[in-house]
């Protein structure tokens, strides 16, 4: 049986790349799967956390997770679009109008 | 076998205010759809209609004084939900009442906008009473999702997307961190109750557990993302000015509000047990925000900018309420942000009464020689700035100076001191606006708006603002009053004052 620590730290690793990414990352669109990875890097972890302690609470809040997460994606993803039809670029270094 | 599965079903009377909230949110969505284009604002005086029930229910419920705990405490209905909840009906009908006029200005004069308000609203009203690590997440993303959509509301606008977009992406960014703060958590623990967790932080050591440590600075991190605390604070100027006035004026009053609720709840009752940890990154997030907050602000020239950054101040001395740790500190956070709410959404809604179709009166040379073409407008301004700045005899004085008493009462001088110097640094800024108000000559003709809803909104924050600091005795008892339920669980010793 693989070891828990092993999941656990699947999920930190995912979600630092996730972290990461969003971090150094100049595309809006790649930066939304970031934030993504970010929490499937959290939904790793607490399943991880539920096989271990036999709870089911931790797989019923990766449900809730990834449901939220799919809300997120469509809101994300229509703020994108319209972002897109007014400036005819995704590079979030050219999205500088709000500065003073 | 048949197993018959057995769901307690709880007394739903007490979750009445969200219940009622959630029906009408559906219903002025589907009667949306009846409405011609040109009539719009009859959804918002419907929402209005439905946000007064709601306020009427949780006062009558904080009256009867409940203190419940619902669905396998997941909820809970005491005298600190049911405070916030009228706090944030209150917030949502004056930020109505202001959208009323602007949204035909911009030409964004749809339905959706209130039932996406509405939805925000339900999200901070769960979102206060949640106590389960579960709920918060998903009341905050409730709310922090509506938001998103109300930020970029002016489609047309680049602004606007732009503030939508910076605020999509950091406020997505920071639930992510506090999402893994919250599954850290549970994994030490085992539950995701948050009185389950504070007893199990009670019953074991872990002021030296990595794990412990690094889920609280997880959630620090994420919560003062959404508090708009310094250094999580760079989208917060940005997305006040792009975003439509009247959410500007609903973002810096009701989700700073709700993530106050929620970081009280977790901090005081699950994770409690490391105290002299978090009180330490929270006194230094209260001075970097105070003093970055007031004087970034000076160097503005963009009244929603300055205001911004305003905010991020107040939430800085909010912060010293809870820094502080006794009853007092507590109970003038719940006070304080009272009044925040009126002289906040007070100032913004100024904003809105000089917008027009060219420009939208956002910036501090917009006010040059207000005074002289309506003083009653300039004079309600100059009450607000009082406010902010916390200068008697308005609710920002009482509020302040509760707040500087616990921080003294609980041998936190040195910040008392540092957030009186920092009233004082804002003062300069916030003057300047009545400078120019007062003291300059009117360069060109100014057209103010005589709305009535706005005009009678206006009307309603002043008067609320000056009362709060004229007769605040029953205020603080509320306040007080409605602390208790969480005292215990923080390890405080009520007493009367």
């Amino acid at each position: 049986m693989v070891p828990i620590t092993y999941y656990l730290w699947l999920g930190a690793i995912l979600f630092m790349i996730g972290a990461v990414g969003v971090l150094t990352r100049r595309n809006a669109i790649i930066i939304l799967m970031c934030i993504e990875l970010m929490l499937n890097g959290v939904n790793v972890t607490l399943i991880a956390f539920a096989q271990r302690l036999a709870d089911l609470g931790g797989q019923v809040f990766a449900i809730f997770v990834i449901t939220v997460a799919a809300g997120e994606a469509a809101v994300g993803l229509a703020i994108i679009i319209s972002l897109f039809r007014n400036r005819s670029t995704l590079n979030v270094d050219e999205i500088n109008l709000l500065k003073w | 076998m048949v197993q018959t599965l057995n769901i307690p079903l709880p007394d739903l009377s007490a979750i009445a205010p969200e219940l009622i909230l959630t029906a009408w949110v559906c219903g002025v969505l589907l009667i949306d759809l009846f409405i011609p284009k040109d009539r719009k604002h009859y959804v918002g005086i419907l929402s209005l209609v439905g946000l007064t029930l709601t306020f009427l229910c949780s006062g009558y419920l904080y009256l009867r004084g409940e203190n419940l705990s619902l669905f396998g405490g997941m909820l809970a209905v005491d005298g600190f939900a049911l405070y916030f909840k009228m706090v944030f009906v209150v917030v949502v009908m004056l930020t109505i009442a202001i959208s009323l006029r602007y949204l035909p200005l911009e030409e964004i004069n749809l339905g959706e906008y209130y039932g996406i308000l509405l939805f925000a609203t339900l999200g901070m009203m769960v979102m206060a009473a949640s106590t389960d690590l579960i709920t918060i997440y998903l009341s905050l993303e409730l709310m922090s999702l509506s938001i998103y959509i109300l930020a970029g509301f002016i489609k047309k606008d680049p602004k606007s997307i732009e503030a939508a977009l910076k605020y999509f992406l950091l406020g997505a960014f920071s639930s992510g961190i506090l999402l893994y703060g919250m599954a850290l958590l549970y994994g030490l623990s085992g539950t995701t109750n948050l009185s389950g967790i504070g007893s199990y932080f009670a019953q074991h050591d872990l002021s030296h557990e990595p794990t412990a440590i690094l889920a609280m600075i997880l959630l620090i991190a994420g919560f003062a993302f959404k508090i708009a605390a310094v250094p999580f604070h760079m989208w917060v100027p940005d997305v006040y000015e792009g975003a439509p006035t009247p959410v500007t004026a609903f973002m810096s009053v009701g989700p700073k509000a709700a993530a106050f609720a929620a970081l009280m709840r977790i901090f005081l009752v699950a994770i409690v047990a490391v105290r002299p940890h978090w009180n330490s990154i929270f006194w230094g997030l209260a001075v970097l925000s105070m003093t970055i907050g007031n004087v970034v602000a000076i160097a503005q020239t963009s009244l929603k900018r300055m205001l911004a950054y305003s905010s991020i101040a107040h939430a800085g001395y909010v912060l010293i309420g809870i820094v502080a740790g006794n009853q007092i500190g507590y109970a003038s956070v719940l006070l304080y942000v009272l009044v925040y709410v009126f002289m906040n959404l007070g100032a913004f809604s100024m904003i809105i009464l000089l917008c027009t179709k060219s420009g939208r009166g956002d910036q501090i040379k917009d006010f040059t020689g207000l005074a002289r073409v309506n003083p009653w407008a300039a004079a309600a301004f100059v009450v607000f700035f009082l406010s902010l700045a916390g200068i008697p005899p308005t609710g920002g004085f009482v509020g302040k100076l509760y707040i500087f008493a616990a921080a003294i009462q609980a041998n936190y001088v040195g910040l008392a001191i540092i957030g009186v110097l920092n009233s004082a640094i804002s003062l300069y800024y916030y003057f300047r606006v009545v400078m120019a108000m007062y003291m300059e000559e009117l360069p060109g003709p100014l057209h103010l708006s005589t709305h009535p809803v706005l005009v009678f909104a206006l009307t309603v924050m002043v008067l609320a603002t000056l009362f709060l600091g004229l007769y605040p005795g029953p205020f603080i008892d509320a306040a007080m009053s409605s602390m208790a339920p969480l005292l215990p669980k923080a390890g405080v010793l009520a007493s009367h004052f």
